[in-house]
This record gives C-alpha cells, structure tokens and sequence, in this order.
C-alpha cells in the first residue's frame, strides 16, 4: 500500500479535531454549559486556528528530555551547595518573593487552564488549554523543586503555600488570579492567556529569570529556560483566542476591549513587586524598571496593538497612568516595603551609597528629587540604631489590595485617593484603573478578602499584631522578617564566606 | 605535595518545608511529597466564580463524598510532572518504534479484509469515546480536591487523548493515510446500532457534574469493561483469526491500563475505607453505572469477541470493586 504523505494541518486534524462528534443523546449546552453566560458570541468552533499542533506522543518525548535535563542541574546544585555562589545572600530575597507570590499563580494557572480546557466547545481549544494546564503544573512544582534547597539554607521559603493564602501583600497577586480564575472562561482566556502570558509576560519571567542569571542563581536560570518552550506556545494560545474571539463576532469586540484595559491594569499592578524587586532586590542590577517597562511595554505594546486596530481594538486609557508612572514605581513600592518590613516573609534594607547612586543615574528626574532624601534619612535612622518600621496598618484599594502609597503623577508628593460608594459604603482606590474596574462590578470587588480588614475585624488570629503575623501568617518572628542586617541570613553568609558582619565591622571599629 | 580538597559541610537548617514537615515529620521529604501535598489554595477566596455562585473557587463540596483529609490519598506511581512524562515518554518510544515497524514490514497488508474490517468497526471508533474520557478526567483535575488527586486526573486526561490519537494513527496505517477508516469509524460511533450504546453512555457522563461521579462512572466503571473487552478479549479474538500484528499496535493501552489501574485502585479503596457514607455513596454509584454500562456494552461485545464477552468483562469490574471494599 502506497502512503499519502499527510501535513501537519491535516495530521492534527485527523488525530485531533476529527476527535469531536454531533451530540445527539445529550443537548450540547448541557454539556459546555458556561459558554453564554459573558455575552460573548461563538458562531463557529471550527474556525479555531490551532496555535500548535503538538500530538500528545511528541509533547511526552519533548518534555520528558527537558525534565531529564532540569532535575541534572538541580541535583548538581543541592550536591555542590549552588547556594553559595549566589552574588550576595540578600539575592535570594528575590526568590522568597517569587516562591510565595508567583509560583502559587503557577498554581492557579494550572486549575484555572483545566476548568477552560473542560468548558469550551471547541476541541481544538479546548486541547490548547489542557496542555497549557499540564505546563503550568510542570512550573510550580519545578519551582518548588528548585527552591527545596534554598529552603534548607535560607528563612522565608519554607510555608510559601500557607501564606499565599493569607499574608496581606500576597494577597495582591492571589486576589489577581482569583479574580480571573471566577471570571467566565472567555474572560479567563483574555486575561490570562493574552494580557498576561501574552502581553506582561515578559515583564514578569523575564526579569526574574535574568536576575538569576546575573546574581549566580543557577537552578532558577535553569528553570527559566527550560520553561521558554512552554512560554513560547502559551502566548500563540493567547494571541489566538482574542484573534478567534474578535474574528467571531463583532459584538465580541467591546466586550473583549474592555477586559484587556481590565486585566492590563490589574496584571500591570501586580508588577509592581516585579519593578520594587528589579530596582531594589538584586545585588547585580539587570536593567532598571523603567528600561524594562519601556521596552516590553510601551515599544511591545505599541505595536500590538497596532496589529490589533484592524478588529477595532484600541490601546487601553489607563496604559497612560502606567507610562506616567514609570519613573516611580519601584521606588514607592520599595519604600512601603521598608516600612513594613515587620510584616514581611523575606528581608528588607536600604540601598547601599553605590546602589542610591546607580538609582539616581536611572532615575535622574525622580529619585534625588523624591526618594533620596527619604532613603537617607532612614539610612541614618538606621545608623542611629533606630531602624524605621510603621507601626500602623495600611489602607488598602479596594482593587488591587496595594496600600495606598502610590501618589498623584501630577503631584508626587501627594498620595492618589480614588473613592466609590457602593449599597451605602465607601471604597478606597489607588488609581483610576481601580476605580473603573470596582464600578463596573462592584458586586464581585466588595467581597475581596481584604487582609487589613480581617485583622481588624479579629479574623487573623489573637488581638496583637505578633499573633497575626508569627500564628496567623506563621512567619517566623526575627527570623524570616525584619531588615536583612542582623538576620540569621546574613549570619550565615558571612559565616560561609568568612565575612564579616557590618555591626561586627562597627563594634570593632568603635 | 599533598593536595588538601575542601567539602564544604553546610549544615542545613531544615530538612523540608513546613507543609511536608507537617504531613510526613522533620526529615527530608521526596519530590512527589513537596510538589503534591497541601499545595493547592485552601482559604480566603476572594471572589466566588461567576459561573457557580453558591460555590466557593475551591470547594470540597463539588461532589457529595466526604474526606476528612482530601490528601489522605497516595498516587502509588508517584507520578508529579517530571516523573509523568519520562514514564510516558519511554512507553511512546516503544510504541512508536512498533508503530514504525508495522508500517516498514507492511503488516496491514497481511491482516484479512474481514480482520480489518472488524478493526475499523470495532476497534477505532473508541477513539471518540476516548476523547469523552479526556474530557471527563480533565473535570475531574478542574474540579476536584487536593493535587494528589487533581494531578492524577489531569494526567490520565491527557492521557485519554494521547490513546485517541493512537487509534486514530492504527486507522491511518490501515488505509495508507487515505483517513477512509477514520470516516467509516465515525460512522459506526454515530450510526451503528452496536455503538449507540456506549456513545449514548458516554454522552451522559459529560452532563454529570459531581467529580467522584465521573470518576466512577468513567474510570472505575466504563474503563475496567471497555479496556478488558477490547485489549483482551477482542485482542485475543483478533488473534484467533490471525490478526496477531493488531497487538504491537494496542501495545501502549495494555500497558497504560495496567499503570493506571494501580492509581484508580488505590483512590478508590482509600474513599470507601474513610466511612460509611462514601461506602454507600459511591455503592450506588456503582451500581448505577454498571447497570447501564454492561446493558449498554453488550451489543458492541457480542460483535466484536462474541456472546460472552460483557459476562467476562463484568467479572473483571466485580473483581476490582471487590478489592476496593465493594
Ligand atoms: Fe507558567
Ligand atoms: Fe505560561
Ligand atoms: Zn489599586
């Protein structure tokens, strides 16, 4: 018998989409029964472009071979004690961070791309999102895998899970999932298919993944590449369901522009960890916030939506508010940070001279005018023994779950309140984002659990912030929390590297 | 000269994280231990999903079995992401060189029409069902409690569909990729009389919306008959009438089954061991399901292996569940 050669359209066709069959004995809305509810219009499922045609035999053999690799690397790194060699123990800071916020989005995105991967009608999409599903399995427990080690050597890491669900920062990117994972499907795809893997993506791993590069951490650099594959097909997923989306009907058009300013915003404001880490966190600096934001944002947004002006999709309103920002993120973020210090898993500290200094290079028309005087003044404090922590707590938008520290682009020095009265209640917001997100459904923001709210209204354990935070929260207190100077951490470095500690170098010096 | 090389001795300071240690005591855990227990958000959901208010995001209550602690379960495979994917990678080498073989040695030349014609009616139009399983196990991972479960689930999803694709690879080596025996495969599932039952069965299952449920009716009840009766019995049956080749082609599901079967085993004897409630709960599951299952089967059975194919299949299930508690 002589073979047809077949393609690779054909192929997965075959082996994929010719899968699916006429319901007969069961109405298809009985069985994809979450496909109307979000107003959105599918007229035809077979007008899904699949975004890559991977069959489940080559994706077994293909990640199999990088698994292989990426568990080499981490055994080698455990056995030689890799921790080391990072470039300063206040590095690992970083990965605190990332272990207890981001790796549990992971998380989410594994369930979340398994709920779509069951609901939507198509095959073709359907398959796209489990495999998607799969991955992001593959990148939490990576990450934990990776980290494991530093958890032996290092304070922070070790009850990353636990307080996901419950210290108040984290519960700036938990509430971001949760947000989108009890959105309908479409808007799940639109907001974390293409606002987030697609569109911030690369302002989020790729500035964690090359600050590991350049401060030594092999087993997250390794992570890291090994997972660009996977990156690679999640961002063809998510240009392809808004192209799908948009292409389908035209009533999906303002409905799809109006998730896209949502989740750019919302995402966007949970990058502001991502900007204070990249400014302030890494001891070999990789590029400041501001380059970053303005090459994978501005110059990489630009163009999309560019590409996207063709189906009547405009550039969001508030990506404005988000340029006009730039230059002082990272630095309020930072410094709400340092203030609450406390209450935080992984350590703080103020930027050394050489460090304030590369800042101002940076940041020339923001941070001698606004933060550098600030920082000096803590820095003394700090000298004088006296180490600045705020004792309040902090207010809250209501949106993102930030303290209200951002201030007023017009005026900097002014903090940014936006209000919302909602059934007889007033809500705080940081930005207009914010504001225009909760007043679209305040039904869904008003019950966020909001982690300042709950410590008042006695939910978080006993009456004292140190049951909050050492019951409550379980961070280890004077261990995990506090400045980076004095910390078990720091001991411990210096211990390994023969240094010296800064307060020993005083002692002896006095 | 001597040459003096340093070890560095680094103490550790934990042997694990706090979430194994918990579980499993202060010694250092394994890589299933920290990459599946007590990792998935437990509390303080924000928002409650849209598409099922009365529902939290993670809810235990999607289905009415009751655990005290949804990781009381085990995956004897000790399957997470890494160990998933080189245990099938190494089952899709061998498949694929058995697969490259057939196609070399021209062995669909040598199977009967009658043999063949038996394998496109027969055999093929599993593929659909297959598709049904995946969507089924993937509910299951979306839906339910605990990675140790979850994961399990969403692997043999992907699973099912890697076996869909399979099949429809046997069709294409059969009419030299003309896709002929895929389109006369998708008839019988729509058409056949033999096949409307277990399409019917099928359809009914992605309508349920209790996650337990599915498992039973997909995975313990409509898995244990369907892969007994084809890749055993109808193997042999094949054979019989000299289509022996047929084997190296359902290679990958006979093994796939018996690994998978050690997972569903062992689920499901830890749910009917927690109490009485699950016990009764997931008896009458059963019950349910088996009936319609082997009622739905029999017609398909009896033209592929012959009258006593559903009783030999059902003995299969009635063995299993026993070794449940059942
Ligand atoms: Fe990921
Ligand atoms: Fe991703
Ligand atoms: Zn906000």
């Amino acid at each position: 018998m002589s073979n047809k050669k077949l393609n690779m359209k054909d192929k997965y066709r075959l082996l994929t989409r010719d899968l699916e069959w006429e319901f007969s004995y069961r109405d298809r809305k009985e069985i994809f029964p979450q496909e109307d509810f979000e107003g959105i219009k599918i007229t035809d499922w077979s007008k899904w472009e699949d975004p890559f045609r991977l069959t489940m035999d080559s994706y077994w053999k293909y990640q199999a071979e990088k698994e292989k690799k990426l568990y080499a690397i981490f055994d080698a790194f455990s056995q030689n004690n890799g921790q080391q060699n990072v470039t300063d123990a206040r590095y690992v800071n970083a990965i605190k961070l990332f272990l207890t916020g981001v790796s549990p989005l992971e998380y989410q995105a594994y369930s979340g791309f398994a709920h779509v991967g069951r609901q939507f009608g198509g095959v073709g999409a359907r398959v796209a999102c489990q495999m998607q599903s799969l991955d992001e399995l593959r990148h939490v427990q990576t990450q934990i895998h990776a980290m494991s080690h530093y958890n032996k050597h290092f304070d922070g890491f070790q009850d990353f899970a636990h307080m996901h669900d419950r210290v108040w920062y984290l519960s700036v990117p938990k509430s971001f999932f949760d947000d989108a994972r009890s959105a309908g499907p479409f808007e799940f795809m639109v907001a974390i298919g293409f606002s987030f893997e697609y569109v911030l993506t690369n302002l989020l791993f790729v500035p964690f993944m090359s600050g590991a590069a350049y401060n030594g951490d092999m087993a997250t650099v390794t992570f890291g590449f090994s997972a660009q594959s996977d990156e690679a097909r999640h961002m063809t997923l998510g240009l392809e369901i808004i192209k799908f989306l948009l292409e389908q009907h035209e009533d999906n058009v303002p409905i799809v522009q109006r998730w896209i300013n949502k989740w750019l915003w919302r995402g966007y404001r949970v990058l502001t960890l991502v900007a204070m880490m990249m400014d302030y966190m890494l001891p070999n600096k990789v590029m400041s916030w501001q380059e970053s934001f303005e090459v994978y944002f501005e110059e990489a947004a630009s163009s999309l939506f560019k590409d996207l002006a063709r189906y009547g999709i405009e550039m969001p309103p508030y990506a404005a508010d988000a340029i006009a920002e730039k230059e002082h993120l990272s630095h309020q973020a930072w410094s709400i940070f340092y203030n609450y210090g406390h209450a935080a898993a992984f350590h703080t500290w103020m930027p050394t001279a050489q460090e304030m200094d590369w800042l101002s290079e940076k940041y020339p028309n923001t941070f001698d005018k606004y933060y550098r005087p600030r920082f000096e003044k803590w820095r003394e404090m700090e000298e004088a023994g006296e180490r600045y922590y705020n004792p309040t707590l902090p207010m809250l938008c209501q949106t993102c779950q930030i303290p209200m520290g951002f201030t007023d682009m017009e005026n900097p020095t002014m903090t940014s309140y936006r209000q919302s009265v909602y059934d007889g209640e007033r809500y705080n917001f940081c930005s207009n984002g914010c504001k225009d997100i909760f007043d679209h459904e305040p039904e869904k923001y008003v019950q966020s659990w909001m982690p300042v709210h709950q410590i008042f209204q006695g939910n978080c354990g006993g009456p004292e912030m140190e049951d909050v935070l050492g019951d409550y929260y379980r961070i280890n207190l004077g261990v995990d929390n506090l400045d980076f100077k004095g910390s078990p951490d720091e001991a411990r470095w210096n211990g390994w590297h023969n240094l010296q500690s800064a307060e020993d170098k005083l002692k002896k010096a006095s | 000269m001597t040459i003096e090389i340093k070890t560095a001795t680094l103490e550790p300071i934990r042997n694990t994280f706090e979430h194994t240690r918990r579980r499993f005591g202060d010694k250092p855990a394994s890589r299933y231990q920290e990459a599946s227990y007590d990792i998935a958000p437990e509390n303080n959901f924000h928002y409650r999903p849209m598409w099922q208010p009365d529902k939290l995001l993670n809810d235990t209550s999607r289905t009415a079995v009751v655990m005290e602690d949804w990781y009381a379960f085990r995956d004897p495979r000790q399957y997470y992401y890494g160990t998933y994917v080189q245990a099938r990678a190494k089952l899709q080498e061998v498949t694929e060189n058995n697969y490259a073989f057939f196609d070399k040695r021209g062995l669909g030349d040598r199977l009967s029409e009658e043999v063949k014609a038996k394998v496109v009616r027969c055999l093929i139009p599993l593929r659909h069902m297959e598709l049904g399983a995946n969507m089924n196990n993937v509910l299951c991972s979306a839906y339910g409690t605990s990675t140790v479960l979850t994961q399990a689930f969403l692997y043999n999803g992907m699973d099912r569909l890697g076996i869909a694709q399979y099949l429809s690879r046997i069709g294409l080596l059969l009419d030299g990729n003309s896709a002929e025996v895929l389109t006369k495969a998708k008839d019988h599932w729509m058409t056949d009389p033999a096949w409307q039952g277990l399409r019917r069965y099928t359809e009914n299952t992605l309508v349920v919306e209790d996650w337990y449920e599915v498992f039973i009716a997909q995975d313990v009840v409509l898995d244990t008959l369907v892969y007994d009766l084809m890749y055993r019995q109808f193997d042999q049956a094949i054979t019989e009438e000299g289509g022996s080749d047929l084997a190296m082609l359902i290679e990958f599901m006979q093994e796939w089954h018996k690994d998978t079967s050690r997972w569903v085993d062992a689920t499901l004897k830890s749910t009917v061991a927690e109490s009485d409630h699950n016990k009764e709960l997931i008896g009458r599951w059963v019950a349910e399901w088996r009936e319609k299952a082997v009622a739905d089967l029999a017609p398909l059975a009896e033209i592929a292996v012959g009258d006593d194919a559903v009783n030999a299949c059902t003995e299969a299930l009635n063995q299993r569940l026993a070794k449940a508690g059942l």
